[in-house]
């Protein structure tokens, strides 16, 4: 799905959080928006995912204006920070909660659930792990189940969190690579944010780098590194 | 004298063994006086002429109704009590909006105000004297010396504590299963009671059974708007005060006892689940 972000702009009380941004992602692109903390990067990730309602400007999916859907019409795939799985329920259930949460004649019957919900513990390479609770999980398993009841939900678009942050070095490079395989399996248009100049450039396929709630520059990783837009740009890549 | 050697190599974070001792002494010597023997002295006085005696003074009609009216009141004031604390909790937790200061202020008035003040502020507001009271009671809906302003009254003093219990939980657990429930396609009340519900249901317990408590042992307020009447809207705090103003004090400590019992079945009952569902408190409070 094309997504398009026009002059989508975010003020929290007094202080702007977004000035006006505008940005084309093209349909099936992996996206990761970068820039240091309070760059606005977030507050963009979750006006998109319908969790935060802008101040001014339009969102449009396809071309439609989905500016004024709730988070539930979005059906957008949204992976937290910190997981937010659910700390009650079994790993089986977190996945499933989406397709339970269907009205009546759209859910899915119990056994199609189930096999949905093992067909993407397969696809995490967690098969074993329904049973479990949250807590009783690693980081890296905690993540990769956070994406697969994400992707339950069949949506139209993935959105991802600093998904990689709270992990070590060794975990985080091997669920990038998970990343890019999912995306590249499913073809969704997939938006990622980051404060890791590294990570974004080698998994993205389009970085849009951002700064106190401006967008400094978009473009592939390696025009970015060899034309930095700003001297911002040429510093934060550096870093 | 061994304990002078090994004191040498006690860890940091451990007392001295006499500091230790003291301080268990005036422990149990606080709890001893402050709760135990006072507990003990109520038993004494209800089976100081035998169990018959005491269990014969409870099923006297007025005694009856008494204790009838107390769980009537309870199961009342308790439900709604946990239904304002709940959604009190939530819009303070999970909303920034005006007010919201006086909010937390006025939800935590019933425990600054004298119960017997807020008797009082129904009493005027719904006497038959009062504009609105009057109406109500020409209509055939008495407040005042009734059971609905014992409820009302009950439910003033408890409303506190469902919510205060609630408001520490919901902050700490913040608002990010609910959004996170919301995009997977959650309506608001499905995240409720899927998500916010159990995550609060321990802090929902406890303030529930704190609520309890205080509902089934009101004396101030309800002794204001309920008029005392024996055998209609006398609960058992305010029976109790009876029977010992009349010198019963069989009767008047076997309803006092019944009333100990009563709540230490409550703090029995929360026990009880805390060991029947330690794993899951702990597995919900890691994270």
């Amino acid at each position: 799905m094309q997504i398009e972000i026009d002059e989508i702009s975010k003020l929290f009380g007094e202080t702007a959080a977004l000035h006006p941004v505008s940005l084309t992602l093209p349909s099936g692109a992996l996206v990761a928006l970068l820039g240091p903390s309070g760059s606005g990067k977030t507050t963009l990730l979750r006006i998109l995912g319908g969790l935060e309602l802008p101040t001014a400007g339009r969102v449009r999916f396809d071309g439609q204006d989905a500016t004024g859907l709730s988070v539930q019409e979005r059906r957008a795939g949204f992976v937290f920070q910190s997981y937010a799985l659910f700390r009650h329920m079994t790993v089986f259930e977190n996945i499933a909660y989406g397709l339970k949460a269907r009205p009546r004649h759209a859910r899915p019957p119990a056994a199609e659930i189930a096999r949905r919900v093992a067909r993407l513990l397969d696809l995490i390479q967690l098969p074993e792990i329904g049973s479990r609770y949250p807590t009783q999980l690693s980081g890296g398993q905690r993540q990769r189940v956070a994406l697969a009841r994400a992707l339950a939900i069949e949506p139209r678009m993935l959105l991802l969190d600093e998904p990689f942050g709270a992990l070590d070095a060794k975990v985080r490079k091997e669920l990038r690579q998970g990343l890019r395989d999912i995306h590249d399996e499913t073809g969704l248009t997939t938006i990622f944010v980051t404060h890791d100049q590294e990570e974004a450039m080698e998994l993205a396929d389009l970085v849009v780098v951002m700064s106190m709630g401006r967008i400094e520059q978009i473009g592939r990783p390696q025009d970015i590194r060899a034309r930095p837009a700003s001297a911002f740009v040429r510093d934060f890549i550096l870093a | 004298m061994s304990d002078i050697t090994q004191s040498r190599f006690r860890p940091a974070t451990t007392e001295a063994p006499a500091a230790r001792l003291v301080l268990i002494l005036l422990a149990v010597a606080g709890l001893g006086v402050l709760v135990l023997a006072p507990l003990a002295t109520v038993f004494a006085e209800a089976l100081a002429k035998g169990v018959g005696a005491a269990l014969h003074s409870l099923t006297a009609p007025d005694a009856w109704s008494a204790i009838r009216l107390t769980l009537i009141v309870a199961g009342c004031a308790v439900p709604l009590s946990a239904g304002f604390g709940i959604a009190a909790a939530w819009l303070v937790t999970k909303f920034s909006f005006r007010g919201k200061a006086l909010l937390i202020t006025l939800i935590d008035l019933p425990f600054s105000v004298s119960p017997v003040v807020a008797g009082l502020c129904i009493v005027l507001t719904f006497g038959a004297n009062a504009t609105l009271g009057g109406w109500l009671v020409a209509n055939g809906w008495p407040i005042v010396f009734a059971l609905p302003g014992i409820v009302l009254a009950t439910l003033f003093v408890t409303f506190p504590f469902v919510a205060r219990e609630l408001i520490p939980v919901m902050i700490e657990q913040g608002r990010v299963e609910e959004e996170a429930a919301l995009t997977l396609g959650a309506g608001g009340w499905r995240v409720f009671l899927t998500v916010t519900l159990p995550n609060i249901r321990w802090a929902l317990l406890y303030g529930v059974l704190l609520a309890n408590a205080r509902a089934m042992g009101e004396f101030g307020a309800v002794a204001v708007v309920s008029g005392k009447i024996r055998g209609q809207t006398a609960t058992m705090p305010i029976t109790i005060e009876m029977l010992y103003n009349e010198y019963l004090s069989v009767a008047a400590f076997s309803m006092a006892a019944l009333l100990a019992v009563l709540a230490l079945v409550t703090l029995c009952l929360k026990s009880a689940l805390e060991w029947r569902y330690a794993d899951q408190l702990a597995a919900t409070h890691r994270h």
